[in-house]
């Protein structure tokens, strides 16, 4: 099985940490993985913005980069499913449907197609998990608060493998962090007045991590963070899943 | 309401000057949300109830024309006089004509968000016709003179101090009282007195069954009824995407609304209107207003099944943070953002942009409504048809080339990690939004992409 490895951009300049953790997460459960090292973006930001009809030179380096692979795995939700969602491309469709199909957020891969079942990792700390909207109502990664429905949690069941992990409750399960992209900026007050709030909720109860599959939203809740002194730090579901502390 | 120019960021960012009250706002607003989950989990077949009634609202946009042209003869039929109102305006005219014919320049008005859509209390206003909004929420603010901020909770966004302090002015309450139950009383007397003296009594309608011609209104209040079986004149407005098929599937829509509402198991009145009492003259006006462009949008026809149950707004994270009024339209929150751009793309170019596309409201919305896909979907028509500031083009523009370039990236990437300048923070000061309050990652000594090079290519 040849994976090739989707590192959303932000994540490559700012937190290469998490790109390399989920590269070694991958090789421990015996996967080739691919890194192509020509990828940028998946061209959320302006999709996201309302400008889809300018990603067009975008998406085809997408589907230069990524056509042909068994899977494409990515440690972003938000970033999985704009692809999922919006890749086209009119001369290459059948090539973009294909990475459509083939492209995963790396707990639903390591849940659904490698079906791990135990992790060699170690994290003894309090663990607030944040979910992430995109992943989680968009990918469907955890039983979402607003349906009638049966829990269950993608991340929850690994992170419940991990030595040591505590898990703590919130209140809202599932609100959003406030991130939402450019919305960070547009309509800051809103946004930061969200990512306080999601914040408080965790240390309310007594984290000593944040931890979430989408770095954006992490890195927002960390600029909070480190502007309140605050010692709970954020760490994405990658680096706890390949911990060894 | 008079917001100047402002657009909802700048509304939103006023709102949130006094941290406190947001606070409370959002407390609020979320005890609603956890009252209507309590709700559907009391019912197994809750999600089944909801695909239902999505899949009946279908039908009903599929075939408007024919249950809009079986509800008119049937209504006629019961001795109901039926308006047509193509626009907001024309809307205003048959209302107002028929308080002229009758002489009547004082009239009570229970709920209806189509008034509120189509300014009417404004333009009787100008004409010389007194309303009073009966529904206790909508006369708090009209006291206020303020806009509900709330489709189904019009004074959500105000504290019973401020209520008390509005009553002690405009009803005599004593300086001070703030109790509920006992402002409440002095609301009912002074509305009971509103209520034997009007002739003429307009309410909304929450469905309009096509197979009977009747209609039917919910409330908590009776103000409803109490208007309209006082009055000599009952108008009911309503916008054409009211309507049900048959009677039997109100069974579906009123299981759905008041649980969505508010968690309550059905509201306290649900009337049935079907054909004036003797003496009485009953009107229904159907109104269009920008209703069948909307239908025409194939992307956007289905916020046309919205039965208005402000569920969406009490869920919405960026709603219970910004206050109603900062959406500067008549329906608030992500129903209204997605349905103002309809009728005015450049003044509510800003609403498809006030959400994170979390996706909750769709998770809530008791007819299915893909809520958060079509604000998605309404950046792409706005931006497109040049509703956009051209600076922000501009900026996606470069955006998009550096991305669509590897090498471009990469040297952008290096010279002060590319993401610091475009996307979309700055540098470290004050105009930037994302420093404000937050501070920014601290850029690695090197990219992913370098360190694979170096520690990996060799491989
Ligand atoms: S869009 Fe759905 S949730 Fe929102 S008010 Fe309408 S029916 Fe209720």
């Amino acid at each position: 099985m040849t994976v090739a490895l989707f590192v959303p951009c932000y994540i490559d300049q700012f937190y290469p940490q998490v790109a390399i953790a989920t590269l070694e997460l991958l090789e421990k459960f015996g996967v080739k993985v691919v890194y192509p090292p020509d990828q940028t973006c998946c061209g959320q930001p302006m999709a996201n913005s309302g400008f889809e009809h300018l990603t067009h030179s975008c998406n085809e380096l997408f589907i230069k980069n990524f056509a042909g692979f068994d899977y494409i795995v990515c440690p972003s939700g938000s970033c999985t499913l704009h692809i999922k969602d919006h890749l086209h491309h009119e001369k290459e469709e059948e090539k973009a449907g294909q990475i459509r199909k083939r492209v995963y957020e790396l707990t639903e891969f390591l849940t659904d197609v490698l079906k791990v079942e135990a992790l060699d990792a170690r994290f003894p700390h309090k663990v607030g998990v944040h979910q992430s909207c995109h992943g989680q109502r968009g990918l469907q990664l955890s039983q979402m608060s607003e349906l009638v429905a049966e829990p269950f949690s993608k991340p929850g069941h690994l992170l419940k493998m991990v030595e040591g992990l505590e898990l703590i409750e919130l209140n809202r399960v599932d609100e959003c962090c406030g991130f939402g992209g450019t919305f960070c900026v547009a309509e800051e007050a809103v946004s930061v007045k969200m990512g306080k709030d999601r914040v408080k909720d965790h240390v309310e109860h007594g984290a000593e991590y944040i931890t979430g599959g989408d770095m954006s939203c992490l890195m927002h809740l960390e600029g909070i963070l480190r502007r309140q002194n605050s010692k709970v730090q954020v760490k994405h579901i990658a680096e706890i899943l390949n911990s060894k502390q | 309401m008079n917001n100047g120019d402002k657009d909802h960021a700048a509304l939103a960012q006023q709102f949130n000057r006094d941290e406190p009250r947001v606070n409370w706002h959002d407390e609020t607003l979320w005890w609603v949300r956890a009252k209507r989950d309590k709700a559907a989990h009391t019912i197994p077949g809750w999600e089944h109830l909801r695909e239902t009634a999505s899949r009946i609202k279908n039908n009903v946009l599929s075939n408007m024309y024919g249950y809009l042209q079986q509800f008119e003869e049937n209504a006629r039929k019961n001795g109901v006089i039926v308006h047509w109102a193509a626009d907001a305006g024309e809307h205003n005219e048959i209302v107002c004509g028929i308080l002229q014919k009758h002489g009547i320049n004082k009239m009570v008005k229970s709920k209806s968000m189509l008034t509120e859509e189509c300014h009417l209390n404004d333009y009787l206003q100008q004409n010389g016709i007194e309303v009073i909004d009966t529904d206790l929420g909508e006369r708090i603010v009209q006291l206020a003179k303020e806009p509900p901020s709330h489709i189904v909770l019009p004074c959500i966004h105000k504290k019973k101090e401020e209520i008390g302090e509005l009553f002690h002015e405009h009803l005599g309450t004593p300086e001070g009282n703030a109790d509920p139950q006992f402002l409440t009383h002095a609301a009912r007397l002074h509305l009971r007195e509103k209520f034997l003296t009007r002739r003429a009594a307009l309410t909304g309608v929450n469905f309009a069954i096509a197979e009977t011609g009747e209609f039917v209104v919910c409330t908590n209040e009776g103000n409803a009824d109490m208007g309209a079986h006082l009055a000599d004149v009952h108008i009911a407005c309503m916008g054409f995407e009211k309507l049900l098929p048959q009677r039997k599937h109100l069974g579906v829509f009123l299981r759905l609304l008041a649980r969505s509402a508010t968690g309550q198991p059905i509201t306290t009145y649900s009337s049935h209107f079907k054909k004036p009492r003797k003496g009485q003259e009953m009107h229904i006006v159907l109104v269009d207003n920008g209703r069948s462009v909307q239908l025409g949008r194939e992307d956007f026809r289905n916020s046309l099944k919205c039965i208005r149950c402000g569920a969406c707004m009490n869920t919405c994270p960026v709603y219970r943070r910004s206050g109603g009024h900062s959406y500067h339209t008549a329906v608030a929150g992500p129903i209204g953002s997605i349905l103002a751009p309809n009728l005015d793309m450049r003044k509510y170019a800003d609403l498809p942009f006030a959400s994170t596309l979390c996706g909750s409201c769709s998770n809530v919305c008791p007819v299915k409504i893909d809520i958060h896909d079509q604000l998605y979907k309404w950046r792409q028509v706005l931006m497109k048809e040049g509703y956009g500031p051209a600076a922000k083009k501009l900026a996606m523009k470069g955006m998009t080339f550096t991305l669509s370039n590897p090498g471009v990236y990469r040297f952008a990437g290096k010279t002060g990690r590319w993401v610091m300048g475009k996307m979309p923070f700055i540098v470290n000061n004050k105009l930037n939004p994302w420093y404000k309050q937050r501070e920014m990652p601290e850029p690695p000594a090197q990219s992913f992409n370098e360190w694979y090079k170096k520690n990996r290519k060799a491989d």
